[in-house]
């Protein structure tokens, strides 16, 4: 047998709709061959994993808190890759944008939340779209890889907080623990739910996929983004400037990464520690996949991805299984997302191998 | 003596960059972008880390790190060349799901250690003043990211195979025209690619720091990829930029040792920010890049049936 | 065994047969049941249309792509052709119109591909010196591919099927890139070829080549083939009627009108790309007034591409370089000069001007957001481009299957006159049309070239750069050529004989060399 992939006339519409649900469905099903070949039950593992998040009131609400900064670093994700943009540093635009962000609430302290606050989001904001100006620039100046560059500079990110956060930041009180100060209240982001899990994240990351889903069709810069991704050459042809379009998906994405890590310093941990982010800035990158870099579909994307965090901290606690195994879920989605969204544009075949023979004569 | 020594931990630090950048060279030839280099090598490490620990050959080790790394690319070969995903976006799921893995299986080997790789001496030689212990006394994974280099210059610029290769790299469809395998052609590629990252990530579980440390590749695969453009895809520049980058890393030890008294984070981003200079400083001047680039680097084919 | 051939018959059978041979790409049918016989000895055109199924035949015919049905003989047994290795095994040879060059090797590794990996690379080289000699096709062996021009690669793709020593050779339309002399000189080799024994089998859609160099002609009309017949018996109004199934509508030359004054003006413009493989706009100057049509002939790559962003404004100049209705807009960017009157129409139809994954609508707006206004404060005006497109579509009868298709289900025909369809809707006072017919059909042709001519009538000025020298000549009120980045002065289409212009497309000054004995 031989598979063979030819290319379709058309892309089939029923494929790209089905891609990310056969793709959730087979990554769970590997995941009961996984944990069966480990020894466990796998169908209470795989209830632990992909179901129990969804269960109770409480996860729920933790769920929809990781899927806020999912949903936002994967809209502004979801530009670059239509753009044919490769940004794969959002972590480090996140830990700038929290680096930023809690920097200004630690100096400014107390004060009226109606002032400090927007202080404290607008400097996470900056901080993360000055960190993606930085590869934006290089590409557009030197034409320099931006997915090495963009990379490189996350790992400088977590060094500079790294080093903030265990030096000149750190809280004096804090007996040398490596992490800064609490948060002031009127730095902190106001909650939405009694028992204050919930925080206006959410709320942000549901406002960006309502903007991005209306500007995206319908305005002569998401046609650009469009065009700029499929046809480069037709986007000169319409005179939407190379440079223009990459700078500006860049820096949106990197102050939506920035706001994210924002509302994560302010929202959650209400403080700044070594250690922020459980990568959302790369499961992101899944997250726009998933989603069809299709803002509605990101904000489902960003639930489930969220929901196999939880059910991941879930399995450690049962059953004992290295965190790692969340990321090679996310890493087995990812292919076989990729796989099915091969099958939109491309028809697959099995034929009975021909014999490798030099133009044989027959008869 | 210092000199000697500084020369040493170089050599140590640039040969698992070495390694993996080569196999990535050979495949961004034939024409494929194979971002999981990262994944592949944390996968190499902590396979070989743990066929050596639990045989007590290092050679094993050596050996299983090799084919850990080519049998993870076979995953990318399959869905980059066979279904015709996006290079970019499957090389980010492998190192995705390479990190992953690896964490799974080094969790049973956190805090073991063993000795390192034993160092092959030269008799007579490997005490030469100077340069002896330099060139005549490292472990067999020095001599061997040497000698590929000098065989994977052999085959791209000398052999028919190779000259093959850069046709399917440099044109896919003309290649095909011609009868050449783009397939397997790129497939053998990947897998090679595979098999050096695997290598690269075995010297660092055995021979770096001989143990296993969840996120020990610490981005050296990414690093490993922009080598390779900083080479502009020369396999004995490729080298040479290994042991640059190779300096630069072992410049915080150093700097360190000598009391310098700038944070350690910032030393330790020296080889992050080291690399984005070098990328400006090489992309900058397009057409000293341009010579060697595969022209069809990152684009997926699909032959007419 | 020897099938289907009558034992008692003296001749032997023919070198290559195929009976019934149909292809299937999914739906669409490109090949059906095709009876074609190439004798030893003979030069045998292959007729058609673009997309008559030409390529995909001759393709099956090298082992490309595999038959849906149907067999293949060679010298008389069936054969399975599943790879071009193995079709050059047999004795078959290969020149394609899309050359199978590698851009970073040099013309001797290059030709390696078609010789055993055991013949070393110096041999390669002095073979190939060799045989381009002999056959009147002077090469360096150790230049690389990216410095040749279109007319040295097609010798590099000729050589490198003559080093197998073919027994059959296809050649898909060569002699589109080449200039007329450059013509002459491939009619010698293949007249040669044709001496030694060899079969040659040649596309074209050029009738009078057909009739002047081949023995027999195959004519295919939409995938089926219409008639086998002697070239040198028909007209080539007979062979056109044979290949478009209908008289071939002739284009109506504009009446006369009054010339106005100069709409559209280059003054020695000189550029150089970037990029490594570029060729310089040298002093290029041209002058088109209202009510004419510029024809700048060329052969591929003379600089035609850098000529046509120039003029659209992709990149910058002095701003006295270009002028447009007086006004100097070297400075200017595309959709500026668009705000002045200027519309462009590039050769790449799709991925320029238009996106294969949007709708036609959505296309409407790639050259028309900033001219039409399309994009009032930065909201797309959805409805008026609809209705453009919608316009568009009825004027030039473009052929789809839903009111708002996508841009990637057109055929290349129907593609190109809703391009051109687009940019005239505006009614431009400046047209700068790059290939406008490259690849589509007749019928489109026409209606095409038929527009332009209407639109200079009506006062635009229309510059028309093509490799079609036969459009050339149908449309243009005056001839430029331009070679190596230099562009001729351009002389009035009566006084210019195919001769003079194939010297000026050569690069000699004006054609002067003609009015030498």
């Amino acid at each position: 047998m031989r598979l063979e992939v030819t290319r379709r006339a058309a892309p089939s519409k029923a494929m790209a709709f089905l891609s990310p649900v056969i793709a959730i469905a087979l990554t769970v099903f590997a995941g009961l061959l996984i944990f069966a070949a480990a020894g466990l039950d796998p169908l209470r593992a795989v209830h632990l994993y992909f179901v129990s998040p969804f269960t109770s009131l409480y996860s729920l609400q933790e769920v929809l808190v990781k899927a806020s900064p999912l949903v936002l670093i994967g809209v502004g994700l979801s530009l670059c890759f239509r753009a044919n943009v490769w940004n794969i540093g959002a972590e480090g635009q996140y830990t700038l944008g929290a680096v930023c962000g809690g920097g200004v609430a630690l100096a400014i302290g107390e004060g009226s939340p109606f002032l400090v606050l927007p202080c404290v989001i607008a400097a996470g904001i900056l901080g993360g779209l000055a960190w993606a100006a930085i590869p934006a620039l290089l590409k557009t100046v030197f034409r320099a890889n931006e997915i090495l560059t963009s990379l490189m500079l996350t790992y400088v990110a977590l060094y500079l907080l790294d080093y903030l956060v265990r030096g000149p930041w750190r809280d004096p009180m804090g007996f040398n623990f490596p992490q800064s100060a609490l948060f002031e209240p009127a730095a902190t982001l106001p909650v939405l739910t009694s028992d204050g899990r919930l925080h206006l994240g959410v709320a942000f990351a549901v406002l960006a996929v309502a903007i991005a889903a209306v500007a995206l069709p319908a305005t002569l810069r998401g046609f650009s983004i469009r065009v700029a991704g499929s046809a480069p050459k037709a986007a000169r042809f319409a005179g939407f400037s190379q440079s223009g379009t990459v700078l500006f998906v860049f820096l949106t994405s990197g102050a939506l990464a920035g706001l994210a890590g924002v509302a994560e310093v302010t929202g959650t941990l209400q403080q700044l520690l070594p250690e922020i982010s459980p990568g959302y800035g790369f499961t992101a990158i899944i997250v726009a996949f998933l989603g069809r870099l299709n803002p509605v579909g990101i904000l489902f994307a960003g639930v489930v991805l969220s929901a196999s965090y939880i059910g991941g901290e879930v399995a450690q606690l049962r059953l004992g299984l290295p965190v790692e195994v969340a990321m090679v879920f996310q890493g087995i989605l990812l292919f076989f997302l990729l796989a099915c969204d091969s099958l939109i544009h491309h028809r697959i075949a099995f034929r009975r191998a021909a014999p490798r023979t030099e133009a044989r004569h027959v008869g | 003596m210092w000199a000697e020594a500084i020369i040493l931990t170089v050599i140590t630090a640039a040969t698992p960059l070495a390694l993996a950048a080569l196999g990535e060279l050979v495949t961004e030839r034939s024409g494929v972008l194979n971002l999981g280099v990262e994944g592949m090598m944390a996968v190499g490490a902590v396979t070989a880390f743990a066929v050596a620990v639990t045989t007590g050959s290092g050679a094993a080790g050596i050996l299983a790190g090799a084919m850990a790394g080519a049998a993870l690319s076979l995953i990318f070969a399959f869905l980059t060349i066979t279904l015709a995903t996006n290079q970019v976006a499957t090389g980010l799921a492998l190192t995705l799901f390479g990190l992953g893995i690896s964490g799974v299986i080094g969790d049973g080997f956190v805090g073991i250690s063993r000795p390192p790789l034993p160092q092959l001496e030269i008799p007579g030689l490997s005490d030469l003043p100077l340069v002896g212990r330099i060139l005549f006394r490292q472990d067999a994974m020095v001599y061997l990211s040497i000698a590929l280099t000098a065989g994977v210059w052999w085959f791209l610029s000398r052999s028919r195979q190779g000259l093959k290769l850069r046709a399917v790299g440099d044109s896919h469809a003309s290649a095909h025209a011609l009868g050449l395998n783009v397939m397997l052609t790129r497939y053998l590629a990947v897998m090679f690619g595979g098999a050096c990252a695997g290598l690269g990530g075995a010297y660092l579980s055995l021979a770096y720091t001989p143990m296993w440390i969840d996120d020990m590749t610490a981005g050296r695969g990414w690093i490993a990829l922009a080598l390779v453009v900083f080479a502009t895809w020369m396999p004995w520049r490729l080298l040479a930029g290994a042991y640059l980058f190779g300096a630069i890393t072992i410049l915080q030890f150093h700097a360190q040792g000598a009391g310098i008294g700038l944070p350690s984070q910032l030393m330790s981003s020296l080889p992050y920010l080291a690399t984005i200079v070098a990328l400006v400083l090489i992309s900058g001047r397009g057409r000293l890049a341009l010579r060697h680039t595969p022209l069809s680097l990152g684009k997926s084919f699909v032959p007419e049936r | 065994m020897q099938p289907s051939v009558d034992p008692s018959s003296p001749s032997p059978p023919p070198l290559i047969e195929t009976v019934a041979l149909t292809k299937h790409f999914g739906s669409v049918t490109a090949n059906d049941g095709i009876d074609i016989a190439v004798r030893a000895g003979e030069i045998h055109a292959l007729l058609g249309e673009n997309g008559a199924g030409k390529s995909t035949l001759v393709k099956m015919l090298f082992g490309v792509l595999q038959p849906t049905s149907g067999e293949i003989r060679w010298e008389g047994e069936p054969v399975i052709l599943d790879s071009p290795a193995g079709a050059q095994a047999l004795g078959i040879g290969m020149v394609f119109q899309h050359f199978s060059l590698f851009e970073a090797l040099t013309v001797a590794e290059n030709v390696a591909f078609a010789l055993p990996d055991t013949m070393p690379l110096r041999q390669i080289a002095a073979e190939v010196r060799e045989i381009s000699e002999s056959y009147g096709l002077p090469l360096d062996p150790h230049a690389p591919m990216h410095r040749l021009s279109v007319g040295e690669r097609q010798r590099v793709e000729i050589v490198r099927c003559l080093m197998r020593q073919p027994k059959l050779i296809i050649l898909d339309e060569p002699t589109s890139v080449l200039t007329p002399q450059e013509t002459e000189g491939l009619f010698e080799t293949l007249e040669r070829l044709k001496r030694e024994g060899r079969a040659v089998l040649y596309i074209s859609h050029r009738l009078s080549e057909v009739k002047r160099l081949c023995d027999t002609a195959t004519v295919l009309r939409q995938g089926r083939k219409v008639a086998t017949c002697d070239p040198r018996q028909e007209t080539p109004g007979s062979l056109a009627r044979m290949m478009i199934g209908s008289e071939v509508r002739e284009v109506k030359p504009a009446p006369a009108h009054e010339l106005g004054p100069v709409r559209l003006s280059v003054d020695r413009l000189s550029w150089r790309k970037p990029e490594v493989q570029s060729v310089a706009l040298r002093d290029v100057s041209l002058e088109v007034r209202g009510g004419e049509i510029l024809g700048v002939a060329g052969v591929a790559g003379n600089g035609q591409e850098e000529l046509f962003q120039a003029l659209a404004g992709f990149f910058t100049s002095a701003p006295d370089a270009i002028r447009i209705d007086g006004r100097d807009v070297g400075k200017l960017d595309v959709n500026t000069r668009r705000r002045l009157g200027a519309a462009f129409v590039p050769e790449q139809r799709m991925g320029e001007a238009a996106v294969g994954e949007l709708h036609l609508s959505e296309n409407t707006f790639l050259s028309l957001h900033a001219s039409e206004d399309l994009a009032p404060r930065g909201w797309l005006a959805m409805s008026r481009a609809r209705a453009i497109t919608r316009r568009v579509i009825e004027r030039f009868d473009v052929r789809a299957g839903s009111a708002d298709p996508l841009a990637s289900t057109l055929s290349g025909g129907n593609l190109q006159k809703y391009v051109v369809g687009r940019e005239l809707s505006r009614s431009p006072g400046v047209l700068v049309v790059n290939q406008p017919t490259w690849g589509v059909d007749a019928g489109a042709a026409t209606m095409i070239r038929q527009a332009l001519i209407d639109l200079a009538a009506a006062g635009s000025a229309v510059v028309v750069i093509s490799q079609d020298l036969d459009e050339i000549y149908e449309v243009s009120d005056r001839i430029a050529a331009i070679s190596h980045g230099r562009l001729s002065a351009a002389r009035p289409v009566r006084e210019l004989t195919v001769e003079t212009l194939g010297l000026m497309m050569a690069g000699a000054e004006s054609g002067e060399a003609a009015h030498a004995p």
